[in-house]
């Protein structure tokens, strides 16, 4: 795309202009450095901070270094349990709404039948309702049928399912457009039943959509706060709740401690997911 | 199990969809009607009856016009800002970043990474009245000496812009990056300046991914409690906020349910607009 800026030849300007020349050709670069700039601050603040020693009770004013924080995440009365309550919703609830969704998918995609507009309706309207109408509207049904729901756990697991779902549809849907239906024709021309095919054709080649929609459903899980607050109850926090019950007196160093091994896991993940995309890309190319 | 798909081919998708429908039918659809049934009801916590109360709703509008107005400035304006952000960057990463590409595109989503509560405090740090930002403002005489940051418009906009840029960005590379380069080239063929070739090829070929993109910020936005609950004071209360304390502190369910649907309304009404300016079939794709 670099005909776009190419300029035309030029007989040799003053330095004003050829200044004013460099800073126009490469203003967009700048602009785009700037705003990722933005992007990245407040996170290399979160880390920062996590190595903060604060003087008093607030950790808003950089005192000094110091690995304590690391070492003694748990010391915070209620971080260790969030924290272990979050991950435990965040499995729980992908591994249900990942093979709900998945299975939602493959209907919309791979079939003709009554009702599609509406299931896809259906499945789109939750992603675009505000949370907080989200999480009200499930407090409510929660509320006025106490005899079988009682906030905690359970209601928190249900409320993730509900939410993630259409985000698994919608990643596992798109891969599945692409998909070579040659390949499951070949295998039951082999002889192969339909639950041998799904077995060993269809999952396989679904995989690599199911793992990416369940990542993100696991972020998604473990980041929620809204309807996660709704929902949970007064027992039952996991660590968004918790920030948030803490963010009211102060914030200990050990919660930008939780969220920056948060961040790092979710990076390596994904850094290693883009390597791995360009050399596989590199890859084809060679071959092609 | 293989014979029974084949003798009930029809039954298949319906098979394959019933559990997940279900989850969503039970946990997303009735609850709004239990959210509808208990924004008519009246009474004091914890005894509430059913009674057709649609003063609710008026009282609603009456009370927190003023919290709905503030909600939707603070999203459009927010939105407006992710928009002049968010284009350029992923313009740039669309068009010059090469090889870079999807490590840039990382970096748009890195925040996510970062949970929202804590990313959004992290801006308590930044913009803190002893941090460097308001020392540096107040230095260059924008701020007055006793000037903040913290506690203001700017921030909780602020706020909110940061927390949904990614979701502008996104759909905008999504559709710069599907633009045939040999329209651009074509331009150029035919004596288009860049910034011709920019407004005429470029930017309307965007155009869905700029529709999406305000629609995933704007809506998520005017719901929004968080930022304006860490970063602002009550006098930069949003509509969200009413309805999260309604809901879980004075217990007032039956006005809350009843300005949770109000918001829902006003927010179709947006978007009605919208779609009525930028034409419906680019909204539904």
């Amino acid at each position: 795309m670099s005909t776009v800026t190419a300029s035309a030849p030029r007989s040799r300007p003053g330095w004003g202009a050829r200044t004013w020349a460099f800073v126009k050709r490469h203003s967009l670069t700048v602009y785009a450095f700037l705003v990722v700039a933005y992007l990245m601050l407040p996170i290399a603040v979160v880390i920062m901070f996590s190595f903060n020693a604060p003087a008093g009770r607030f950790n808003y004013v950089w005192e000094g270094f110091t690995f304590d924080n690391w070492k003694n995440w748990n010391s915070v009365l209620g971080i260790q349990e969030a924290v272990v309550r979050s991950l435990e919703i965040g499995f729980l609830a992908t591994i249900v709404a990942t093979a709900l969704g998945t299975l939602i998918a493959m209907a919309i995609v791979r079939h003709r039948f009554m009702g599609r507009g509406t299931t896809n309706l259906l499945v789109f309207l939750p992603m675009s309702t505000p949370e907080i109408v989200l999480g009200a509207s499930l407090l409510t049904l929660f509320l006025n049928t106490t005899s079988v729901f009682q906030l905690g756990f359970v209601t928190i697991f249900i409320a993730h399912v509900m939410f993630i779902v259409s985000f698994i549809v919608v990643t596992v849907k798109a891969r599945l457009i692409g998909f070579d239906r040659h390949l499951e024709e070949a295998a039951m021309d082999l002889g192969a039943n339909e639950l041998t095919t799904f077995r060993k054709v269809t999952l396989p080649l679904l995989a690599p959509a199911m793992l990416a929609a369940a990542l993100l459903g696991f972020a998604l899980s473990i980041d929620d706060f809204v309807i996660t607050y709704f929902n949970g109850g007064s027992v039952s926090q996991t660590f968004p709740v918790f920030v948030w019950g803490i963010a009211r007196v102060s914030v200990p160093p050990q919660v930008n401690v939780v969220a920056s091994a948060i961040f790092i896991v979710a990076i390596a993940i994904a850094l290693a997911n883009v390597v791995w995309e360009y050399r596989s890309a590199r890859r084809t190319r060679s071959a092609g | 199990m293989g014979a029974f798909f084949h003798r009930h081919r029809g039954a298949t998708p319906y098979l394959l969809l019933a559990p997940g429908i279900l989850w969503l039918a039970i946990f997303f659809l009735i609850p709004l009607a239990f959210l509808a049934y208990q924004s008519l009801q009246s009474g004091s916590f914890p005894n509430f009856e059913f009674t057709w109360q649609f003063s609710n709703f008026s009282d609603g509008i009456r009370d927190y016009h003023e919290q709905f107005l503030r909600s939707f400035m603070y999203a459009g304006i927010a939105t407006l800002a992710c928009l002049l952000l968010a284009y350029p960057l992923v313009y740039w990463i669309a068009f010059r970043a090469g090889p870079w590409r999807n490590l840039f595109l990382l970096a748009i989503i890195a925040p996510f990474f970062v949970t929202y509560l804590v990313r959004t405090i992290a801006w308590l740090n930044i913009l803190a009245d002893q941090g460097p930002v308001v020392s540096i403002l107040r230095d260059l005489h924008i701020l007055g000496t006793d000037g903040r940051l913290l506690a203001t418009t700017f921030a909780v906009v602020a706020g909110i812009t940061y927390n949904f840029l990614p979701f502008m960005a996104l759909p905008i590379y999504v559709s710069l990056e599907q633009i045939d380069p040999r329209l651009l080239e074509a331009a150029k063929d035919l004596y288009a300046s860049p910034t011709q070739a920019f407004v005429r090829v470029t930017l309307p070929l965007s155009a869905p991914g700029i529709v999406a993109g305000t629609l995933l910020t704007f809506i998520p936005a005017a719901g929004d409690f968080i930022n304006a609950a860490l970063l602002g004071t009550p006098q930069q209360s949003m509509i969200g906020n009413v309805i999260q304390a309604k809901f879980l502190e004075t217990l007032d369910y039956p006005s809350a349910a009843a300005l949770s649907f109000l918001l829902m309304g006003s927010i179709l009404v947006a978007l009605l607009v919208y779609a009525k300016i930028v034409g419906s079939e680019r909204l539904t794709g």
